[in-house]
């Protein structure tokens, strides 16, 4: 496994896609990342809108592919009207809705637009979403697609051996992983196979539970994975309580500390109960602040080069906490 | 419905418990319907989904499982699964077109003797109320 | 073993609702064992079948027959003669059962009174659990006998996913997650070194995937006419 993970270790030095977030993270800068969720519809008006909100306060953005198992316009598709933009996509791709021949198809399409970054993903399962009888696929899982996207750039072959025309997509690969789902002994283990893998870059799951994420940053550390692969802190802000509960109980893989809830909940005191415009402003406010708390902690701790900074259907929330977290020093005022 | 109609109810009764509080009831003269017909076995554990069902298409218009108090059957389970099995019964009964209020199961010891009289009464008075099972016309129509 | 369960009265009703005369063939092998098709639930079905067409109006005769297993020819056979005596034969057999019975008697209608859904076995007492889909390429030495195709929602060779909580599946809570049971038991085994390997892309042409698939054993094939000459 270390002969594997040794000859897989990018070469920090030479950035070899093109795109941006890599020569950020080459050059060892603290690397901001959000996510843009696609429209429900075809129109691109919403993701235009949101593109512009989020230039210049990240480095790339993430692009769902039919998150939560729910349709919603493609992830290539959106990425590329966030390129027309001026945002850098980060295209997530799941194992859930196509088999090898619609990933590699697709892929070849979204970098001849300018498609530099790709996650792949397993996907959450269909009985989520709004197509619970739909037929899921899992031909390859997202290890063996980190590997597939490997071996297109570098060695410029398709997963049946075949050469690709001209040379293979360049691509900066990334993965997610989930520090708090079980067996949480062996997460650190699964970053190791995705690094080996062909895994440049990791976003993680949400983390509002800083001692078990130190916890798995250390095993990190100690594996020697943080040199072979970069990884981005996820943090989010929390809405509400109600948000706080609804994680905490409803999504797989997430560990919310009821201290939150308390906060939140303390934040609130003295509104009046009816007000609902002011209780929803001071949980947000708290619930960014909390936020902000997060990324000045998880920016200290080793093995960290970023934050993904997911503000679920809040886009808007992104730049005012990138400036108050002191982040991006470039970034417009 | 006709003043003269007489349900026809089998009852099926364990040896142990149900049997010997139907045989004490007869001989302490504690009056039960004519009505309750007898069927003895070992235990209500032997009940079948399928027994009941051929009871109801032979005519029956309805049915009584009778078995020890629960924890105390002579064979341990054998009425916890009659339970199950009449609780499934009164599902394909519904399927069928049939009341599922027809088939009742009830839990006695040999001791009890009015009690049996008086559920045995009870449960005859249910089936009356609902009336000839619809059986019994197409049965009365064999042939056509 | 093929586990089924059968479809709604109404369901199989229905298919019969133009028929006066039909005869309802379990089978004795998989489903007597998963109580869906064997002899009681035969008459069970029977039974009820009459019972409700003549509740309805409409009597029905539905007579009753059994045979050792529905998926053989020589067993079927057994029923040629009595077949031909009704309107329809209600197969409580398996896929398999229904479809033998349908190609062996052409010109009879042949209706599937089970849904079959799996093959598995009773983990406990009146409860059936899937374990095999017949993927064609067996890999549970990997997996310490943990099968990642049919326990895995996601039949993930790499996995488990981010979804894995408490050793359940994301999916439901009563589903155990088929990962997490395969990394205990290598962690019990010793052998969780191989779980560090990546496992490369399954070839599923051995699966469903691949269409219709065929075992054939030319030495327990019938001897030719042709070979049997000098």
């Amino acid at each position: 496994m270390n002969d594997m993970l040794a000859a897989a270790a990018p070469d920090r030095q030479a950035v070899k896609s093109g795109s941006g977030l890599e020569r950020v993270l080459a050059q060892g800068d603290f690397a901001v990342t959000a996510e843009l969720g696609p429209p429900r519809g075809w129109h691109p008006d919403s993701v235009k809108r949101k593109a512009q909100l989020l230039k210049g306060w990240v480095h790339a953005a993430n692009v769902t592919d039919n998150q939560a198992a729910v349709v919603r316009m493609s992830s290539i598709a959106t990425g590329l009207i966030m390129i027309d933009e001026g945002l850098e996509p980060i295209v997530q791709m799941t194992c859930r809705d196509r088999n090898r021949l619609a990933m590699q198809s697709d892929l070849l399409g979204a970098a001849a637009h300018g498609v530099r970054n790709v996650l792949c993903l397993s996907g959450d399962h269909q009985s989520f979403g709004d197509h619970p009888g739909a037929k899921n696929v899992h031909d390859i899982d997202s290890i063996q697609m980190l590997a597939m996207l490997r071996a297109m750039r570098d060695e410029g072959r398709f997963q049946s051996g075949g050469e690709i025309a001209e040379g293979g997509p360049q691509f900066f690969i990334g993965a997610a992983e989930n520090p708090f789902a079980d067996p949480a002994a062996m997460r650190p283990y699964r970053l190791r196979k995705k690094a080996a893998a062909g895994a440049q870059f990791i976003q993680t799951q949400l983390i509002y539970d800083l001692a078990r994420f130190r916890e798995f940053m250390k095993k990190v550390v100690e594996l020697g994975v943080h040199e072979k692969v970069s990884i981005l802190a996820g943090v989010g802000p929390l809405k509400s309580p109600g948000m706080a509960r609804y994680l905490r109980e409803k999504v797989p893989g997430m560990s919310v500390p009821r201290s939150l809830d308390a906060r939140l909940e303390g934040a609130a005191e003295g509104i009046d109960a009816g007000d609902k415009q002011a209780l929803n402003r001071a949980w947000r406010e708290e619930g960014k602040r909390i936020c902000i708390e997060l990324i000045r902690e998880v920016r200290e701790i080793e093995g960290v080069a970023g934050v993904h900074i997911m503000a679920i259907e809040w886009e808007q929330a992104v730049p005012e906490i990138v400036k108050a977290a002191g982040l991006m020093p470039g970034a417009p005022a | 419905m006709s003043e003269s109609f007489q349900p026809e109810v089998i009852a099926f009764c364990c040896r142990h418990c149900a049997y010997a509080a139907a045989d004490l009831a007869g001989g302490s003269r504690q009056a039960y319907p004519t009505a309750i017909k007898i069927v003895e076995l070992p235990c209500t554990g032997r009940i079948d989904v399928v027994t009941l069902l051929h009871a109801f298409e032979q005519g029956a218009d309805g049915v009584l499982v009778a078995g020890c108090l629960k924890g105390k059957c002579h064979y341990l389970k054998g009425n916890l699964y009659a339970q199950q099995r009449l609780d499934y019964l009164g599902r394909v009964l519904t399927e069928i077109g049939l009341e599922p209020e027809r088939a009742r199961m009830i839990n006695i010891s040999a001791a009890m003797a009015t009690q049996f009289a008086q559920l045995a009464t009870q449960h005859v008075e249910t089936v009356r109320a609902l009336g000839p099972s619809p059986l019994a016309r197409v049965k009365e129509g064999e042939g056509v | 073993m093929i586990v089924a369960e059968r479809k709604t009265l109404e369901a199989i009703a229905g298919m019969v609702a133009g028929s006066r005369k039909v005869l309802a063939v379990g089978c004795g092998t998989c489903v007597t064992v998963c109580f869906s098709g064997g002899r009681q639930e035969v008459a069970a079905l029977a039974a009820s079948l009459r019972m409700k067409r003549g509740i309805e109006g409409k009597p029905l005769a539905v007579d009753e027959a059994m045979v050792q297993r529905q998926c053989e020819w020589e067993y079927v056979d057994t029923l040629a003669e009595q077949v031909k005596n009704y309107d329809a034969v209600i197969s409580l057999g398996c896929g398999v059962g229904v479809q033998t019975l349908a190609e062996r008697f052409p010109a009879l209608r042949v209706l599937p009174a089970l849904n079959t859904l799996f093959m598995g076995l009773p983990s406990e007492q009146g409860v059936w659990e899937e374990r095999c889909q017949a993927c064609g390429n067996c890999i549970l030495d990997k997996t310490g006998g943990i099968c990642p195709v049919s326990r895995c929602a996601k039949q993930l060779f790499n996995g488990p996913c981010g979804g894995s909580q408490n050793g359940r599946c994301e999916v439901d809570a009563s589903i155990p997650c088929a990962w997490h049971k395969i990394w205990e038991r290598a962690e019990a085994m010793g052998t969780v070194e191989a779980l560090m390997e990546i496992e490369p892309p399954k070839d599923w042409s051995t699966s469903r995937d691949g269409g219709l698939r065929r075992m054939v054993r030319q030495d327990l094939r019938s001897p030719s006419e042709e070979e049997g000459k000098e």
